[in-house]
């Protein structure tokens, strides 16, 4: 189970005007200004469940998932999941609860998966098998766990053809198919998913879609994915958290936001759009 | 521990694959160690009795230090670690159950171990068969040998541990360039790169022989040809451990108030 109770963020952002006197002045005098990116953020999330965490470009979507992800620190509020306490902080970003919380990102991050749509996991120069021996050890993976997750992965992923092509080489559908796999070779029980499908054409979207999917039916993987393809919500998620400038707009199930027989883009922008978030 | 020994494992095998690079590497450092070796050559016969070194431990010291480059050199940074900090790719790093900085060290470690892999034997084999002036000669002896391996493997800590004070100053300022641009001039001085220490005058000599710097190249390549012996060179060991100890305690206090107050940018 996940839980957020309140939780913000903040930015310090630097401006300054365009030309070369108002960089000369910026030299001296700084002027930033402060970027609200989460505003008092809570949700609880159950085992199993596959939330689609939606919004705008720049509301606040990645920053939740670095957050959970125990990447990011955030300026106050409480984070656990399964029981373990990421940050419990106050108001004042000081920790509550007699140092119960302390700094246990290594403790975490094995208990989860991660893909972030716009970066890469596989080292770069080496076949993506390496990659994954590599990943084995660090997450000191049972052989027998390992071997088995693999068969499984490759199978539904179709990767067999590739194992051995280093990363570079690798298309960025055929990628993301193995960033996927990379991800979950430690049978994690949450997988967080950051704009799985950009960039990625129709075989590889339907593709990933369907292994997601089987993943949770048969694994029982809690899922969260940000996405602004609609299909992918359409497609994966049971629950959608609608998040816009900073703030948990809805949270309700796909029927709560379709109307009629609009597209799901159009039902979205018109949502976006009564919300004054876009 | 079994992880950073697989990161160690990986490192060293991907620099293996770079066969371009080590072979202009060769050919660089070849030329280089002979050109100095012609120019020691000429402050000799300016004024022998001035030379604070012999001849056949300076040329050793030139080779050894144009072999070893890659590995010793205290201004080569691993353009993935500075890329992954300043793209943001470090995400995934701290994603894993990896320590930043002991993951940092073993992939540096590793990279420096197989570039100068590539790269030594050439050097070295060339260096024993050139004419007696310029020539590699042998060790000192075999207990010069041993400590000369002794303080090469711990001057490569070393210049490890320093470089991962400017990776790690990348974590709190984006982008580590302007230091580490100011460190690769200063470095090549301090470390006897340019010349070797024993040549500086005599209290400079002594204060730099004190520094860190002194402990990345200057001790082993002076240990092999028995410039450096007895009491003065179990100092110089000791002083190796000390550096080595005191750097890498500074690099994971920082590294661990780094991560904590670590922010990954853009979405």
């Amino acid at each position: 189970m996940i839980t957020m109770e309140n939780v913000c963020k903040s930015y310090r952002i630097a401006k300054r005007n365009a030309g070369f006197g108002a960089a000369c002045r910026a030299l001296f005098h700084r002027e930033y200004e402060e970027i609200q990116a989460l505003n008092d953020i809570s949700f609880t999330i159950r085992d199993g469940e596959m939330v689609g965490y939606i919004g705008p470009n720049g509301a606040g979507k990645s920053s939740t998932i670095k957050i959970l992800s125990g990447i990011l620190t955030p300026d106050s509020g409480k984070v656990s999941i399964d029981g373990r306490i990421l940050w419990n902080l106050d108001g004042k970003g000081r920790s509550l609860g007699a140092g119960k919380e302390k700094y246990r990102r290594i403790d975490h991050v094995r208990q989860i998966g991660v893909v972030f749509g716009q970066r890469s996991q596989l080292w770069w120069d080496v076949p993506v098998i390496d990659s994954y021996e590599l990943l084995k050890d660090i997450y000191s993976i049972p052989d027998q766990v390992y071997r088995k997750n693999l068969a499984e992965l490759t199978e539904s992923l179709s990767l067999t053809e590739f194992l051995r092509t280093p990363a570079r080489q690798l298309s960025l559908g055929q990628r993301m198919r193995c960033e996927i796999a990379a991800s979950l070779l430690h049978s994690p029980g949450i997988l967080f998913l950051d704009e799985p499908t950009i960039g990625l054409d129709a075989v590889s979207k339907l593709a990933v879609r369907d292994f997601v999917k089987k993943l949770n039916r048969e694994h029982g993987t809690t899922v969260i994915l940000t996405t602004h393809d609609m299909q992918d919500i359409e497609a994966l998620a049971s629950r959608i958290i609608l998040i816009g400038k900073g703030r948990i707009l809805m949270d309700g199930t796909l029927e709560d936001i379709k109307r009629g027989g609009a597209s799901m883009d159009e039902t979205l922008a018109q949502l976006y759009k009564s919300y004054e978030i876009t | 521990m079994k992880k950073y020994i697989s990161y160690f494992r990986m490192w060293l095998v991907m620099g293996l694959q770079y066969r371009a690079a080590a072979f202009g590497g060769i050919v660089t450092q070849f030329f280089w160690g002979f050109m100095e070796i012609a120019a020691m050559h000429a402050f000799h016969e300016s004024n022998p009795a001035a030379y604070p070194m012999t001849m056949e431990a300076t040329c050793s010291y030139i080779w050894f230090q144009q072999a070893f480059i890659a590995m010793l050199s205290a201004r080569l940074f691993d353009g993935q670690i500075l890329d992954s900090v300043r793209s943001g790719d470090i995400a995934y790093e701290l994603c894993r159950p990896v320590g930043i900085y002991d993951m940092w060290f073993s992939r540096s470690t590793a990279s420096r171990l197989s570039a100068a892999g590539l790269r030594c034997i050439p050097i070295l084999l060339v260096a024993v068969f050139l004419p007696k002036s310029y020539r590699l000669s042998a060790p000192a002896g075999l207990p010069q040998f041993f400590f000369f391996l002794l303080t090469l493997a711990l001057a490569v800590l070393v210049a490890v541990s320093f470089i991962m004070l400017i990776y790690i100053s990348g974590l709190y300022t984006v982008s580590s360039d302007g230091l580490r641009r100011l460190c690769s001039s200063l470095m090549d001085f301090l470390t006897g790169a340019y010349i070797p220490l024993p040549f500086f005058p005599g209290t400079i000599r002594r204060m730099l022989e004190l520094l860190p710097f002194a402990s990345m190249q200057n001790v082993p390549l002076r240990v092999y040809s028995g410039d450096l012996a007895g009491a003065a060179m179990y100092r110089a060991l000791l002083l190796q451990i000390f550096w080595l100890a005191a750097m890498v305690m500074i690099g994971k206090i920082l590294c661990r108030n780094a991560e904590r107050k670590l922010m990954i940018q853009g979405g």
